[in-house]
């Protein structure tokens, strides 16, 4: 008994530790919270799978093809190897792999939880539902960036370092390789940033997000057929303005002025912040009834 | 003004509430004012239990009306839930975590720093006995004690509103009689617990009220014996156990609110249908005093929530005053 009259005080000052705490550094704790919790979903459940295959399979081929590498001169010739990167990272890492492992990451931060049932626990906790986005958000803005970091990265080391380990040595440190490879970082980044808002706001508005998502990346693929005006209705075209190596886009490919980067970089984060506002708004009067969904 | 918003704060309040799913009615113009002690919401399924709970807490929202939670309202989660814990009927958990994790987490969530997480969850652990199971994953556990790390997640805070769904809900019998316990403890702690359930027999036991639903609508509300007054039209029904039956029925029936004497197949008592309970029983004690009757046992044969309820929806079901 005297152990519960006890834990009783406890918890007493402990509210009144939050009541004096209230507002931004008590929603700093919550983000943080729901951050841990998330980031631990992310990376230890097996929805982490797909994530891992997907970060991974740039690697896994670069490998491939620096144990058997293949007869194109291409491959060969040092000097083309940033060309072929960067029809890599535009063809396979970026528009694929870092499309689909954000699409599988934000859909899953409000749907997964709806499908698994357990959206109710943050519902019935006393925190708002906007710092419930915004650390739903971070975590998965944190796991796409790691992951699609190491894609990115160690994708671009394989291809230079596994078979011209002294001339690329050379390049990423007294040559241009260092600042392009620091800008592929980025626009990786902002893929994250940019993807990820988009399917988080997809993963809340639509029951079945898969058509949706692949609808978008349809249209993200035929960004190069696009007129100049409705290219710029898409995150791709922002990221491709920013690539640090041109890559030709094809004889039908309809030619615009890439955005330059002091419009692109800052409108992919107006952008995000529109969509956070809006899922917030959302998520204020969303009802949790999972007989429907 | 000061005592009605004193009230307000201290009370769980419906006005006119109603929820429509579509053109699916869930509960209709649902008017209550719960005080503290265990209140329990009874019905079957499909009878607006779970709407009115997830109503309580801001899950669901109203389509009319207003709800104030001791002067909070749903909308407000924040403040809502420093005072209110919900154990949902929802079986299901974050994937991979143990039982430890799964209340760490959310108490985290709270805002607690990481020692206070710590001893919270270990008293809630202790109150609903499962230390021992703690470290083990969620996944790995019985349904009784997935429904009691769900109980210790939603008491772990110490709210002043405890709303259970269902919560006896695969429990072996010893575990009933425990959370009963608890349950009855929290409750003379000054907790406000609204639980529904199916059984109503340990309803019955627990609770300091009932609101008995059909059908989305509030079919009847207060303490079971009360509810029971209020019923009009069913007679009550009072087994007495005598030496002299025949006699006793022949003097009851000289008095209108007798409806029904029977005598019992064995002829050592008779079974008694009255529409004035407390006349009756001013009138039975009489007749034993002046006629030296031999009493073996009195006992209402229909003053549980059972017979309340399906006297209240039966087709012919009973007019509450």
């Amino acid at each position: 008994m005297s152990s519960t009259i006890e834990a009783r005080e406890k918890i007493v000052t402990a509210k009144k530790t939050i009541g004096a705490n209230a507002s931004w550094s008590l929603w700093a704790r919550q983000t943080i919270a729901i951050l841990r919790l998330e980031l631990r979903k992310n990376f230890l459940t097996s929805r982490a799978l797909l994530l891992y295959v997907l970060a991974g399979l740039p690697l896994v081929m670069l490998a491939v093809l620096g144990v058997f590498p293949p007869p194109s001169s291409e491959f060969q010739n040092f000097g083309e190897l940033s060309i072929v990167y960067a029809a890599i990272y535009g063809g396979l890492i970026l528009r694929t792999l870092v499309f689909f492992g954000c699409a599988w990451v934000f859909m899953n931060l409000f749907r997964g939880e709806v499908v698994d049932r357990s959206l109710h626990y943050y519902f019935l906790a006393p925190v708002r539902r906007e710092v419930l986005v915004v650390g739903k958000y971070l975590s998965g803005l944190l796991t796409t960036i790691l992951l699609f970091s190491v894609s990115t990265l160690g994708s671009l080391i394989l291809l230079y370092f596994w078979r011209f380990p002294s001339q690329s040595a050379q390049y990423f440190f007294s040559g241009p390789g260092l600042g392009q490879a620091l800008t592929y970082f980025g626009i990786t980044l902002l893929a994250c940033v940019g993807y990820g808002a988009v399917f988080l706001i997809i993963g809340l508005f639509f029951r079945n997000p898969i058509i949706p998502a692949l609808l978008i990346y349809g249209w993200e693929w035929i960004n190069f057929l696009l007129p100049p005006l409705l290219k710029k209705l898409s995150v791709i075209h922002y990221l491709h303005s920013l690539a640090p190596v041109p890559v030709s886009e094809g004889p039908f490919a309809v030619l615009a002025e890439p955005t330059p980067a002091w419009i692109s970089v800052p409108s992919l984060f107006v952008f995000t912040l529109l969509v956070l506002a809006l899922a917030s708004l959302h998520i204020r009067r969303m009802e949790i009834s999972y007989a429907i969904d | 003004m000061t005592t009605a918003a004193t009230t307000h704060e201290q009370m769980i309040i419906f006005e006119d509430v109603s929820k429509f799913y579509g053109e699916i009615l869930g509960v209709n113009r649902v008017n209550l004012s719960i005080a503290h002690g265990i209140t329990s919401l009874v019905g079957p399924n499909g009878s607006g239990k779970t709407t009115l709970m997830n109503l309580m807490t801001g899950l669901l929202r109203p389509s009319r009306g207003r709800i104030s939670i001791l002067g909070t309202s749903p909308d407000d989660p924040e403040k809502l839930f420093r005072k209110v814990a919900y154990c949902s009927q929802f079986d299901t958990f974050p994937r991979g975590v143990t039982g430890r994790e799964f209340i760490e987490f959310y108490l985290s969530v709270h805002g607690y720093a990481r020692g206070e997480v710590r001893d919270l969850t270990q008293t809630a652990l202790e109150r609903v006995s499962m230390q021992e199971a703690a470290d083990r994953s969620v996944a790995g556990y019985s349904k009784g004690m997935r429904q009691r790390i769900r109980l210790a997640q939603s008491i772990a805070h110490n709210p002043s509103v405890l709303i259970l769904d269902e919560p006896l809900n695969g429990l072996d019998p010893m575990a009933r009689a425990e959370i009963i316990r608890l349950f009855r403890q929290l409750a003379d702690e000054g907790l406000y617990l609204i639980l529904s359930s199916h059984i109503l027999h340990e309803v019955d036991m627990m609770s300091d009220s009932v609101v008995l639903l059909h059908n989305g609508y509030v079919v009847a509300e207060g303490d079971v014996h009360g509810v029971r007054d209020e019923i009009e039209e069913h007679p009550m029904q009072i087994l007495i156990r005598c030496d002299r039956p025949q006699f006793l029925a022949a003097r009851l029936f000289d008095h209108e609110y007798t409806v029904e004497a029977r005598i019992h197949d064995d002829r050592q008592g008779l079974f008694v249908k009255t529409r004035r309970a407390d006349d009756f029983y001013l009138l039975f004690n009489r007749l034993v005093t002046e006629n030296n009757l031999q009493i073996e046992s009195i006992a209402p044969a229909d003053d549980d929530l059972n017979a309340v309820y399906q006297y209240l929806i039966s087709s012919d079901g009973g007019r509450v005053r």
